[in-house]
């Protein structure tokens, strides 16, 4: 068996090892082995790729040099990802994805880059063998360059993307207010015209290395503008996005260097990504370019006062220990808020004090409630919630009837009941979670403030529903304090 | 026979057609196999999913060892000595952030 067949063996197996990865993180008690696979997938995979035909042939002329600074490089990359994964708090996962996401990105961007400038130089060194083989590669429309073309698109997108998302995320003041200027459209329509001419640049004259490049800037600028009008609870639509992207630019740069692992666990990665974005474009009743481009909240014509005008029971820390105290079943319903609060940790002192009363205590987790697919989960099982109460939508709804008592914390548009009684509203037919038929509902806010979506809660007026004013960590922790 | 001809012959011998259409193959079963395996996913471990994948994306570093190693131009090898830095942040990031949530998820720890 030649080497390139043992690499292509051992390729294969690294693209198994990422399909099991897969597979076994669909369940919390198999899904720590299966980040252990995906990882001896990659190790496998870059072991191989160091044996590949150019790199043997490089240290053949020069040494072990080449390996040395593939090495380093690889070392102080790993390096600094591991350190940012392990110093980075719990609570900024969703920015520290976004911004590793768009090192992936970058990183294929590059990668075709190179190839092209090392193949632009071989197809013109006469003495070297592949020369033929590198002049037919940058002929117009081959394979090559059409996965050029796209590697630099996608790639610089998904870069430049995840960038303004992390700022948004990580809530830099320059990232404060969505870009809503209504001429975004046709700046993003220009910088798509001038994408397309440019790819179609670079498919017909890939020898033009300026062209790609050019293609990168634009596309940086692209994912620039796509991403900024975005606002803050679309975000995990963004980042699923953004994370589909990052793995298609993967497969493409796959079909750049003529390389299968590439394309596989590229595609998966886009596959994935895919599916996430669908699941949160349906948990929020939305069409995917509606998010992108729809700027939902500008149509804020309804006033809250309409809406709560004299109707808004206000409680306090002892009202509501009191409806507390006679409750035999709790739903804990958590939003962004509990995160911006960082209240996960005194939620669940709460949760301990009403279950040491003989209370069952459980929380309802709307699929897109938090900045990324999954967030309150994570936060939560960052305060040692045990996942089994961590219960998702479709299946505690039918349980809110027989609740005593939900409790809504930094959550608002994902528990609006206008969504299934107001047809007119900008959120009708969201699937939400149904708090407004437990028998009391607690909602602790800082104040009537209208949530993403920019229109007011009749939840907040209802009858059975008691609002809570305060920053939600202080709350939760002045409402224990009364419990005991 | 010497390496460099080896190498050479075994590219230039597959018509460029049936190479694309080859890794089109690989690509769309891969896709669908995608699709299959990730819709059965609890929306509780969407989180670690995404950062999972996120860490596979980081795959583009083998492309990059080899565009790198091969010291084909000054140019080529710094942009794609650049690209496996960033790729390996991708990747050991990835899967650290992945590990350090399931932990959380871990009730045995406790």
């Amino acid at each position: 068996m030649s080497s390139q067949a043992w690499i292509n063996l051992a390729y294969l197996a690294a693209a198994m090892l990422f399909i099991v990865a897969f597979k076994l993180l669909s369940s919390p008690r198999t899904a720590v082995r299966g980040t252990f696979l995906g990882a001896a997938g990659m190790a496998i995979a870059i072991i191989a790729a160091c044996f590949e035909g150019p790199i043997v042939q490089s240290v053949a002329s020069r040494g072990v040099w080449p390996l040395i600074m593939l090495a380093a490089a690889g070392l102080i990359g790993g390096g600094i990802g591991a350190t940012m994964a392990l110093r980075y708090p719990m609570t900024g996962m969703p920015q520290m994805v976004a911004l590793l996401n768009g090192f992936g990105g970058a990183a294929s961007v590059l990668v075709a880059g190179a190839e092209l400038a090392s193949t632009c130089n071989l197809a013109f060194c006469d003495s070297d063998p592949r020369a033929t083989t590198a002049m037919s590669s940058l002929q117009p429309w081959t394979q090559f360059a059409i996965a050029t073309a796209l590697t630099g698109l996608i790639g610089a997108v998904t870069f430049w993307g995840s960038l303004v998302a992390f700022g948004k995320l990580e809530e830099l003041p320059q990232f404060k207010k969505a870009w809503t200027d209504p001429r975004r459209h046709w700046i993003n329509l220009g910088l798509v015209a001038l994408t397309l001419l440019l790819v179609w640049g670079v498919c017909t004259n890939p020898d033009r290395t300026i062209l790609f490049w050019l293609l990168v800037v634009v596309g940086s600028g692209l994912g620039v503008t796509l991403t900024l009008p975005i606002g803050g609870a679309d975000m995990p639509v963004v980042i699923c996005l953004l994370n589909s992207y990052s793995g298609l630019a993967a497969a493409a740069a796959g079909f750049v260097i003529d390389n299968s692992v590439l394309v596989i666990a590229g595609s998966l990665v886009g596959a994935s990504g895919l599916i996430l974005t669908a699941i949160m474009c349906q948990a929020m009743n939305r069409s995917l370019v509606g998010v992108l481009f729809g700027g939902l909240g500008t149509t804020a014509a309804v006033s809250g006062d309409d809406v709560y005008a004299g109707k808004i029971k206000s409680a306090g820390a002892e009202e509501i220990a009191m409806v507390l105290e006679g409750a035999d079943k709790v739903v804990i319903v958590p939003g962004y808020g509990l995160a911006v609060a960082q209240a996960q940790h005194a939620v669940r002192e709460l949760a301990d004090a009403l279950e040491a009363r003989g209370a069952k205590v459980e929380y309802a987790i709307h699929p897109v409630a938090g900045r990324m697919p999954g967030h309150m989960n994570v936060l939560l099982a960052e305060a040692d919630v045990p996942y089994e109460k961590l219960r998702e939508m479709d299946d505690i709804n039918p349980e809110f009837a027989e609740t005593d008592v939900a409790i809504v914390i930094g959550a608002n548009d994902v528990v609006n009941p206008a969504a299934r009684t107001d047809p007119s509203s900008p959120i009708a037919g969201m699937p939400i979670l149904d708090v407004d038929k437990a028998r009391t509902v607690v909602v602790v806010k800082r104040s009537l403030s209208p949530g993403f979506a920019g229109i007011p809660n009749p939840l907040f007026a209802a009858d059975n529903t008691l609002m809570y004013f305060a920053d939600g960590k202080k709350a939760i922790l002045d409402l224990v304090a009364a419990l005991k | 026979m010497p390496l460099p001809i080896l190498f050479a012959e075994a590219v230039a011998t597959e018509d460029p057609a049936a190479r694309f259409i080859r890794l089109l193959t690989v690509f769309l079963l891969a896709m669908w196999v995608g699709f299959e395996v990730i819709t059965k996913v609890p929306q509780r471990l969407h989180t670690p999913l995404t950062s999972g994948s996120n860490a596979i994306s980081g795959i583009t570093a083998v492309g990059a060892i080899v565009v790198a190693g091969a010291l084909s131009t000054a140019s080529s090898t710094f942009l794609g000595l650049a690209a496996v830095v960033l790729a390996m942040i991708n990747v050991a990031g990835g899967f650290v952030v992945t590990y350090r949530m399931l932990e959380m998820f871990n009730p045995k720890k406790k």
